[in-house]
Order: structure tokens, then C-alpha cells, then sequence
């Protein structure tokens, strides 16, 4: 230290050295003395919880691990032993079961396959810093759904003839409507009038041939009304003209429009193919499946349709058009004010009564509708909590620049509304996740259920059967569930960096 | 200088008209906010608002680019009449760019990412035209290096240069601005008027929203003074401040000049 003495004062002529930090300020002990000692209140608490927390923690590894029975071939190892803790021999004989459900021994690679490429592709989904993002998004929400409906059920679905021409009327008669959606209603059939000429026609033929019986002729493999025929190639003609039009066209709205359509028909094509085409894969029906292959099941397709229908939902009660807003607002009340119970029940007893004979839908898919709706509902009003956080300069600022509605939305509006929602995003996916054990009272076999079924099975009834069941099944859920809420947190904190605002 | 550049840019496209607003009238609910407004903003020229608070400035320029609907009269901008229309609504903002008085950038997205949004959607850019063309305007606006950054990482001032540069990247006819000055610090003030006065000399048609009376003289050829959703006065800058005719006005100029 060389500070230069003068008579008005001093200069530094040096740095000052870089002292360390004082004792007892860092490093494990130091985080110890801030967090868990700093006061004489803070040390109490702190030594009465950690009391309590071991209290706990040895009470399940004493009954799961020290007590616990770990081998055995049926019941007699866990009575045998006097005070014995956790049946775990049990578990072991059972844990197939906790799986697959009754799905049939032999055909269970099938679900291990979709299990794995499932998780999988959630991963790499799931990290960030791995590329191709979009191809790994399309393959989760389009093959992967696509795939596990074959794999599980054995696809090759009998669709009815008549379904399959309905199916191609209702396409090809969308290929004329698009263009209109397009252009606008005035302009649409200005340019469009040959294809309009014939899907008019079309439709004529159609309706008459409702009340004038018509000749029928064997094609694809089944029989076909004229009338039927005339009017889907006149349709398919229709059809053509109107896309090669398109086609042509240099308005890249039009243009993308036409993309778009062109791009959902191939899609809804190539799935009636896929789930009518035989795999030479056996059958397995929906009963036979359980465990946590339903709990899956029946999880992931509500939190898939829940969030981008609870999205539109959102949308739709904040639009302007009052019929929109109107149908939002009522579905959204209705099933939020409808217990999960009821509406299970409703899907699966009430519906049948209200079918034609003969309309059977499948339990199971009843049950995924009925959830994904329910979720739905709820998904809406986090979303729109989200909404309601954008400041309406954001708005004012995308419409001035020229973007139209869904761009705005997509672009501005929902990616900083979702990130805020996160949390609440995340609360509804582990809730759904949990209340997918309900589908027991319609006579489905979820996680639980199944453990639950187990317990009556007289070669494994001791007295820790049901609380090793119960944990197990605990763990599970929990596992599950934490997983989400450890990935939620990582997502927020990796949202959050570089655009804090500051006090604007 | 300014005033020569300005001069050239008048005579080459003198007489165009690119706003007019005939008869226009406004209610919020019974509040009659746009009392009758006739207006003719030609090509080239740069018009600045003025007026106490509440008068409907701000609700005027928006109803420029149908952020506000009007109820009656017509409006058309760049040849094209507001109205129900969606088309006609899109070309127009295509057209218009805007400035706010709280910049309203998209913090989610970065300074670039913010230029770049609206070129590729809505003007269909590729993407490595549009940036070049945003780093372009980042630098019109001297903010080239905050490319990377995002909203919330800059100052207020800074913050408005890029909104500037942000709707001059969608290379807009007629820029709107509103109060672009009046939430920023003294010292901001000053580069984001400088970066309009560069602006208003290039020859962009403005319509200005503001209370900087230094930057009316400066680059406006027109100067309006609002009062209770009317316009009261209209003159050169000149003419304006020096010899006001209505009180109204008169009594306006006495408070903000002191
Ligand atoms: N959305 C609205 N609903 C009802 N009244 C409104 C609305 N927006 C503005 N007003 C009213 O209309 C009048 C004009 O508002 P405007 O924002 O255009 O004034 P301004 O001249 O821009 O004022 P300032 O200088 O304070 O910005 C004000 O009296 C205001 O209270
Ligand atoms: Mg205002």
C-alpha cells in the first residue's frame, strides 16, 4: 500500500487486494449456518423436521426393506415370517399384470414396443438441445397415435362400405368449400363455377337416388349404387377442376390454403388405410387390456386433446363472434360443473341408451372422449388465465404490423401466454394423470384397479398385501407425476432467461 | 438540407393524397370522441398532432389503421376505404406502419426476430432477406449490435429505435406514431426524435402524435391542434406558434411553452 500523502488528499495508486470471502460464509457449512441455523427459531425448526422427516423415512425402509419378505413362492413366505413387513414376492408374481392387464402373454411385445418407442420420442422431444424438433413433434401427435392404435388393437378395422363413400364425398365435396374459405365467398365462385356446375350436380344425383331406388353394381369389392358412383366421380371431377385452378393461382393465401387441404385429405386417407389394413396382427380387444398400459392410455390421449382443444376453447370464449363465444362458454361450464365420476358414467351407461341398435362404441374409446372433453374444459380456463396476462399493446402491435388473427396468436399472443401458464398447465396434466384412476367405476382396469383386482387372489392373500399393492401403486403414480413437475420447473426457469422484462 | 430533400420528395409525388378522412365520427358508448374530422394528408407530408389529454389524438391515428372503428364518415388510406372488409383492413396495415407510446415489442423474441416477424409472414420474405433487411434498418436506427438481444435487455430509448426499425421493415407508405416520446427519461428523448427527424427527411409521409414542439418546427409541414375530439386549428408550424388564432389554442401553447 503506497497511498500518496498530499495535502488536499490522497490518490490510490494501487488496487486494493482481493480479500476472501469471511469464514463460515461459503461452501456446505457456510449454506448450512444461512439456510438452516441462522437463528434460534430457524435451528429449531430445522432440527424438529428433520426429525420428523427420518421418523418417516425409517418407518418405510424398516417395513420395505428390513421386515420386508423377498422371496417366497406364493402366500405361505409372507405369513411364515411373525411382524414380516413389505409381500414383495407378491409384486414380483404380479407386476406383469400391473402392467399389461390381461393383454395376452404373447402379444405383449407389441405394447413393450409401443412403451419404448413412446419413450423415446418424448425424450429426445423432451430436450431441448436435440434438433428436428418439427419431425419429432409430427412423429409423437400423428405416426405415434397412429402406430399404437394398430400395434394394440391389431388395426385391421371393418369400416362399412358406405362409411368409406361418405368419408370420400364428404373430401372431395371440402375440396370445393376450401377455395371459397379462401378467396371469400363472391370471388370463390366466380372462379370456380365448372367445378360448382358438377358437385352441384353430384349432390342432385345423390338426393334423388335417396327417394328414387337405383340399380346397383359390384365395385370395390362390394356393391355400389349408381347414383352413388355418378355422383362421387362427378365429385372427384369437380374436384379436379377446382384444385388445378388453385393450383395455378400465384395468391400464396390461396396457394397455402390449398396446401393445407391438400396436406388433411392425404392425411385422412392414408389413416382409413392404415387402421383398415391387415397387419396379420391378432385381435385384442379393449377388455383384455389394464394396468398401467390403460392408465397411459387414457392419460396421454387426455393431455394431447386437452391442450391445443382447450386452447381453441380459450380462443373461442375471448372471441368476438358471440356464436363462437356463446358455444365456448357453454361447453366450457357444462363439463366443468359435471364431476369426472359422472361424466364416466354417463359415457359408459347413459350413451348406449341414447345409440341406435347396433352403434356400439368401444368402452375404452368412450372413456378417452369423455376425458379428453372434461380436460378440455378445465385446459380452457388455465389458457385463458394466460390470455388475459398479454397486455393489449401486444395485440394493437401485431395488428398494426398486418398479421391476421391465428398468426397473431400463434406467433405473439399464445407463446407468452403458455409459458405463463405453465404451472397451471402442468397442475391439470398431473390431476388428469391421477383421475385416470376413476375409468374402475365404468369396469376398466387401470393401474390401481387392477392392483386393487389382485388383492382377491386367494394364493396371494396375506396380511401386507394390500399395503404393498397400495404402495406400489403409489410409487408408480408418483414416480409419473414428479417427473412432470421436475420437467415443468426445468422448462420455466429455460423460458425465463434472456427476456425478463424490466420495470417497463 | 432537410428542407431541400423535403422539397424534391413534395414535387415528385405532389397532389397524391394518402390518407383523407371525411366526416368522421367516433363514440365510446355516449361518448363522442371524433367529433366531425376532415382531413387530407398528401404523400411526402409530415403532419404533427397536437392537443390537451383526452382530446382523441390517439383514438384518430388508430382509427387510421383500424386498431379503433369509426362509426361514420369515411376513411381511406392508400386508396383503399376503411371499413368491415378484412382484405381491405390487411392492405391498409400492410401499408401503415406504427409506433407506440409504450414501443409494445414482442418480448419474447429478439430485437431481430422482432424486425424479421411481420416481413416473412405477412410480406412472405425468406428469412436471410428479411434479416438483411432488419439489419439494415438496426442500423438506420444506430442499434445494429442489440440485434441479438432481447426487448427487455435494452433502455426505454433503445426500445423505441427498434420499434421504428421494426415497422420500417415492412417497408410501410405512411408511419403513425403516438407520443413515441412521452415515456422515455430526457436524455432518450433526444436519439429517438433524431432518428424521426432522419426519418421525415427521406420523405416518409408521417402522421405524429407528440408535444415536442422543437420537433414540429423542425420537420412538420403542418401542425393540428385538437380540442374535445375536434380539430380547431390547423397551419404551417410557422404560423402556428407564432400567431395562433383560436383561444383554444392560444391558451394550449401559453401552458406547454410556458
Ligand atoms: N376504449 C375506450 N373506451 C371508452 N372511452 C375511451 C376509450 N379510449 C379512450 N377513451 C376516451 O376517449 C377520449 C379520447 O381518448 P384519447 O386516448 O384519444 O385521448 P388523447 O388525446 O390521446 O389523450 P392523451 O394525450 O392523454 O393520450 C378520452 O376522454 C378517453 O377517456
Ligand atoms: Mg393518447
Amino acid at each position: 500500500m503506497t497511498d500518496v500523502p498530499s495535502p488536499q488528499g490522497w490518490v490510490r495508486t494501487e488496487d486494493a487486494p482481493r480479500l476472501p470471502a469471511p469464514p463460515n460464509t461459503t461452501g456446505p457449512v457456510g449454506w448450512m449456518l444461512t439456510n438452516l441455523f441462522s437463528s434460534p427459531m430457524n435451528s429449531v425448526l430445522t432440527i424438529l423436521g428433520a426429525s420428523f422427516v427420518i421418523w418417516i423415512a425409517w418407518g418405510v425402509i424398516d417395513w420395505a426393506l428390513i421386515r420386508g419378505v423377498f422371496t417366497g413362492e406364493d402366500r405361505e413366505a409372507c405369513v411364515a415370517v411373525p411382524d414380516s413387513g413389505a409381500c414383495w414376492p407378491y409384486v414380483w408374481a404380479k407386476f406383469h399384470q400391473f402392467v399389461y392387464g390381461f393383454y395376452p402373454f404373447d402379444q405383449r411385445w407389441r405394447v413393450n414396443i409401443c412403451f419404448i418407442v413412446g419413450a423415446v420420442a418424448l425424450a429426445t422431444m423432451a430436450m431441448p438441445s436435440l434438433p428436428y424438433k418439427k419431425w419429432n413433434a409430427l412423429f409423437l401427435l400423428v405416426v405415434y397415435p397412429l402406430m399404437t392404435f394398430v400395434l394394440l388393437t391389431g388395426g385391421n378395422l371393418n369400416l362399412s362400405s358406405s362409411t368409406i363413400y361418405f368419408v370420400t364425398g364428404v373430401l372431395l365435396f371440402s375440396s370445393l368449400v376450401v377455395p371459397l374459405a379462401a378467396f371469400g365467398i363472391e370471388d370463390g365462385i366466380r372462379r370456380n363455377k365448372p367445378a360448382l356446375v358438377l358437385a352441384g350436380i353430384a349432390v342432385a344425383i345423390w338426393l334423388v337416388s335417396i327417394f328414387v331406388s337405383m340399380p346397383e353394381i359390384a365395385a370395390f369389392g362390394g356393391y355400389i349404387s349408381i347414383a352413388t358412383l355418378a355422383s362421387l366421380v362427378l365429385l372427384t371431377a369437380a374436384a379436379f377442376f377446382s384444385i388445378g385452378h388453385r393450383a395455378s393461382t400465384r395468391d400464396i393465401a390461396a396457394r397455402s390454403a390449398l396446401l393445407g387441404w391438400v396436406g388433411a385429405v392425404s392425411a385422412i386417407i392414408a389413416v382409413l388405410v392404415l387402421v383398415t389394413a391387415d397387419f396379420g396382427l391378432v385381435q385384442v380387444e379393449t377388455q383384455q387390456w389394464g394396468g398401467l398400459l390403460v392408465t397411459l392410455v387414457v392419460a396421454v390421449t387426455g393431455i394431447v386433446a386437452a391442450l391445443p382443444l382447450g386452447i381453441l376453447l380459450a380462443l373461442g370464449r375471448r372471441s368476438k363472434m358471440v356464436v363462437v363465444r356463446l358455444f365456448s362458454i357453454v361447453f366450457i361450464e357444462v363439463w366443468r360443473g359435471v364431476p369426472l365420476i359422472t361424466v364416466l358414467f354417463m359415457a359408459s351407461i347413459m350413451l348406449p341408451l341414447f345409440m341406435p341398435e347396433g352403434v356400439n362404441f368401444d368402452k375404452l374409446l368412450r372413456a378417452l372422449v369423455g376425458t379428453a372433453l372434461f380436460s378440455a374444459a378445465y385446459m380452457a380456463e388455465t389458457v385463458r388465465g394466460g390470455l388475459q396476462a398479454i397486455p393489449r399493446g401486444q395485440y394493437e402491435a401485431a395488428q398494426a404490423l398486418g398479421l391476421s388473427y391465428w398468426r397473431m396468436m400463434n406467433l405473439i399472443v399464445l407463446p407468452q401466454a403458455l409459458k405463463i401458464v405453465i404451472p397451471g398447465i402442468v397442475n391439470a396434466f398431473i390431476s388428469l394423470f391421477k383421475d385416470t384412476t376413476l375409468v374402475l367405476i365404468i369396469g376398466l382396469f387401470d393401474l390401481l384397479g387392477i392392483i386393487n383386482a389382485s388383492f382377491s387372489d386367494p394364493k396371494w392373500v396375506s396380511p401386507q398385501t394390500g399395503t404393498t399393492g397400495y404402495f406400489v401403486a403409489a410409487l408408480m403414480f408418483w414416480v409419473f407425476c414428479f417427473a412432470m413437475s421436475r420437467y415443468s420447473l426445468f422448462m420455466e426457469r429455460r423460458l425465463a432467461t434472456g427476456h425478463k422484462r424490466r420495470g417497463i | 438540407m432537410a428542407q431541400a430533400s423535403a422539397q424534391k420528395v413534395e414535387k415528385n409525388e405532389a397532389g397524391e393524397v394518402a390518407i383523407q378522412l371525411l366526416g368522421v365520427n367516433k363514440w365510446y358508448g355516449e361518448f363522442h370522441v371524433l367529433r366531425d374530422i376532415n382531413l387530407s394528408v398528401d404523400r411526402g407530408e409530415r403532419i404533427v398532432i397536437c392537443g390537451p389529454s383526452g382530446s382523441g389524438k390517439s383514438t384518430l391515428i388508430r382509427c387510421i389503421n383500424r386498431l379503433e372503428e369509426h362509426q361514420s364518415g369515411q376513411i381511406i388510406v392508400d386508396g383503399n376505404e376503411l371499413t368491415n372488409d378484412l382484405k381491405r383492413i390487411d392492405e391498409v396495415r400492410r401499408e401503415v406502419g406504427m409506433v407506440f407510446q409504450h414501443f409494445n415489442l414482442f418480448p419474447h423474441l429478439t430485437v431481430l426476430e422482432n424486425c424479421t416477424l411481420a416481413p416473412i409472414w405477412v410480406r412472405k420474405m425468406s428469412k436471410a432477406d428479411a434479416e438483411a433487411a432488419a439489419m439494415k434498418y438496426l442500423t438506420r436506427v444506430k442499434i445494429p449490435e442489440q440485434a441479438k438481444k432481447y426487448p427487455g435487455q435494452l433502455s426505454g430509448g433503445q426500445q423505441q429505435r427498434v420499434a421504428i426499425a421494426r415497422s420500417l421493415c415492412m417497408n410501410p407508405k405512411i408511419m403513425l406514431f403516438d407520443e413515441p416520446t412521452s415515456a422515455l427519461d430526457p436524455e432518450m428523448i433526444k436519439e429517438v426524435l433524431e432518428v424521426m427527424v432522419d426519418l421525415a427527411q427521406s420523405g416518409m409521409t408521417m402522421l405524429c402524435v407528440t408535444h415536442e414542439m422543437g420537433f414540429a418546427r423542425q420537420v412538420a409541414n403542418r401542425v393540428i391542434f385538437m380540442d374535445q375530439g375536434q380539430i380547431i386549428e390547423q397551419n404551417s408550424p410557422v404560423e402556428f406558434f407564432n400567431n395562433p388564432k383560436s383561444e383554444r389554442t392560444k391558451l394550449f401553447l401559453s401552458q406547454i411553452l410556458h
